[in-house]
């Protein structure tokens, strides 16, 4: 079993967010990127499955400051490959141009993946989710908020959630494309020794991309932090102070 | 090109979800803008019926067995079929489980340039204008959408679903699409449907609490949930907590709010260590007053809560637990 990983770097939202000069976008070099959230959910679903049934993990990312991290760490847990797509991204690269940049590197593959993982989104694209766009480049089936997944006899079921925790189980036939929500168990966490070692002793490849195909995005005319018609009410002191205000606050809503 | 505002319906075991109705309240709006229809695509398999109060001036509907349960490939391929013939000004999609992915899809399928995260859409000297949340709600994006077809996968939030309704009682009109049979046939064979689950009941009912305590990812570990459950007691109102918290398992899937779990109505939602993603938040606006503790001064739960505390949630929780003792 091949299992594909293309994940993405998003800005850490943790991390103050600064806009760009150009008003337009976020600022490249003063964001901190760090792996999405649901790609790390992905490449976790990926290690679980080849632990079930064995396989080979590539983990597929374009090169952001802090791309070398993600793969180590991706390697530490288990993939078996990482790839490095390097090019001139300062520009700006959208989920379009990402995905027809899987696509090219599939196409100069001989051997195509079983099973293509991704996040079901990514918190900063605002052109869509990766997944769905490289099913359809390439033509396959997709599956989206997908929160559980079994393998038997090359059949994958997942578990498609609906709103208000609705689900839906769907066995499908491979090669198929998956949005992951969530996998079975939350990502592992890896020992500093363990990465160490993935440093020391693995390797990123990388592949080098051409000219960026940015269509199927909208541009920009403005960023900016949402000014909230009403900011929360403040309600300042130390400990003591605002538990004291809280209660009566709770005693001023009639529930104490 | 027709001026023309293409909603695609969204609905799961055969109710309407409400962001079809928020997403008809938005194409009202611009259709008035642009001098064009509201047209509702509705597909699915014995759903005429859920046509009738959609707030439409015409509701397409294309009826096929392959379409009763939502196949991404199928409904992708109808919509593909759909739009050779036609060029809308803009479809509106849900940026949600189902709508998400499509509007994905048909973007590379027909080379339509897509906008997500879409919070609403405005017109502007002639033009459309969009304005999209990324960012889990921390930052907002405008730009001018193109005057040719364009794509939109929408979030809840600018419009009331009462907006989108109509008690006109519309019929649907079927649309029949040549070769249908066949494109779906030969999806049929890559996707079975085992079945839907209903979400457990679970021990408490998180929609109809007067108090919920709510953690988010700031409560850290699944130990410190104790303090949180200790202020719930002391004020006779829940736990609940936001997807990280249910994705660990530090509580049951019958607690989760949000997008892919329950939308919650109480007196007072205290909101402890959630930052306010969009997906969190789309299913709090009904509470009465909304408190938030946080240490992030910038975090967007600010904007939407009435009060808000910037401390360690772990250092207020058993204060303010043991001060609710003592009122009592
Ligand atoms: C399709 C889809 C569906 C989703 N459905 C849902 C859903 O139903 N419900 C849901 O909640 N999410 C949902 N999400 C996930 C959502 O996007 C966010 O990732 C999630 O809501 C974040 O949870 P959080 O606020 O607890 O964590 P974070 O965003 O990590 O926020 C943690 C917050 O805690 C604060 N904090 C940290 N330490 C402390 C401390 N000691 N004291 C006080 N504050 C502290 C931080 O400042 C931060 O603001 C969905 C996502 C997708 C893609």
């Amino acid at each position: 079993m091949k299992i594909l990983v293309p994940i993405q770097l998003v800005p850490d939202l943790v991390e103050e967010l600064v806009i760009a000069q150009d008003g337009k976008r976020l600022d490249l070099d003063a964001t901190r990127w760090i792996i999405s959230e649901f790609d790390d959910h992905a490449i976790e679903q990926a290690i679980l499955l080849k632990e079930k049934i064995g396989g080979e993990v590539t983990v597929i990312a374009p090169d952001f400051e802090g791309t070398e991290d993600v793969l180590y760490q991706a390697l530490a847990k288990g993939a078996d490959q990482v790839v490095k797509l390097s090019g001139d991204f300062q520009s700006e690269l959208n989920t379009h141009a990402l995905a027809r940049l899987v696509v090219h590197y599939l196409q100069t593959k001989s051997e195509r993946p079983d099973l293509i993982l991704t996040g079901v989104q990514a918190n900063s694209s605002l052109d869509g989710s990766l997944g769905p766009l490289l099913a359809a480049y390439l033509d396959l089936p997709f599956v989206d908020c997908v929160a559980q997944t079994e393998i038997e006899d090359q059949k994958i079921t997942v578990r498609k959630e609906y709103p208000g925790g609705l689900t839906a189980d769907w066995s499908v036939a491979l090669p198929v494309v998956l949005g992951i929500q969530a996998a079975n168990t939350p990502p592992r966490y890896v020992p500093i020794s363990k990465m160490r070692l993935a440093m020391k002793t693995g390797s990123i490849a990388t592949e080098e991309v051409g000219e960026l195909d940015l269509s199927g995005a909208v541009d920009s005319t403005r960023m900016y932090t949402p000014e909230a018609d009403q900011r929360a009410q403040m309600i300042d002191g130390d400990v003591d102070q605002v538990a004291e205000k809280l209660v009566a606050l709770f005693k001023e809503l009639g529930v104490l | 090109m027709s001026q023309d505002i293409y909603v695609f319906i969204e609905h799961v075991c055969g109710k309407t979800l409400d962001i079809s109705y928020m997403m008809l309240a938005q194409a009202q709006q611009l259709a008035a803008a642009s001098g064009g229809e509201v047209v509702a695509i509705l597909l699915g398999h014995n759903v005429a019926g859920l046509a009738s109060d959609l707030g439409a001036d015409t509701v397409w509907y294309v009826d096929h067995p392959e379409l009763e349960d939502f196949i991404w490939a199928n409904s992708l391929a109808v919509l593909e079929a759909l739009l050779a013939r036609q060029s809308p000004r803009l479809v509106l999609f849900g940026d949600t489980t189902i709508g998400s992915g499509l509007a994905s899809g048909l973007s590379a399928r027909l080379g339509l340039p897509l906008v997500g995260y879409c919070r609403q859409v405005f017109p502007n000297g002639g033009h459309f204008h969009y304005i999209s949340q990324i960012c889990g709600g921390k930052m907002l994006v405008e730009g001018a959408l193109p005057d040719s077809t364009a794509l939109i996968a929408m979030i809840p939030g600018a419009f009331r679903i009462e907006q989108g309704k109509s008690d006109e009682k519309h019929s649907a009109t079927p649309v029949p699409l040549d070769g249908l049979d066949e494109i779906l046939a030969r999806n049929a064979q890559k996707y079975i449907f085992k079945g839907y689950t209903e979400p457990a009941a679970g021990d408490v009912d998180i929609t109809r609490e007067k108090i919920l305590v709510s953690v988010g990812r700031g409560i850290q570990s699944e130990d410190n949930l104790s303090l949180a459950q200790d202020l719930a007691d002391a004020l006779e109102g829940a736990v609940s907590g936001s997807r990280p918290i249910i994705d660990q398992s530090w509580l049951p899937t019958s607690r989760l709010v949000g997008k892919s779990g329950k939308t919650v109505k109480p007196k007072v939602y205290l909101a402890l260590g959630i930052s306010g993603a969009p997906e969190h938040t789309e299913a709090i606006t009904g509470a009465d007053a909304i408190i938030a503790v946080n240490t992030d001064p910038s975090a967007p739960i600010f904007n939407l809560a009435k009060y808000g505390v910037q401390l360690d949630l772990l250092d207020l929780l058993p204060v303010l637990t043991d001060r609710v003792r003592a009122e009592k």
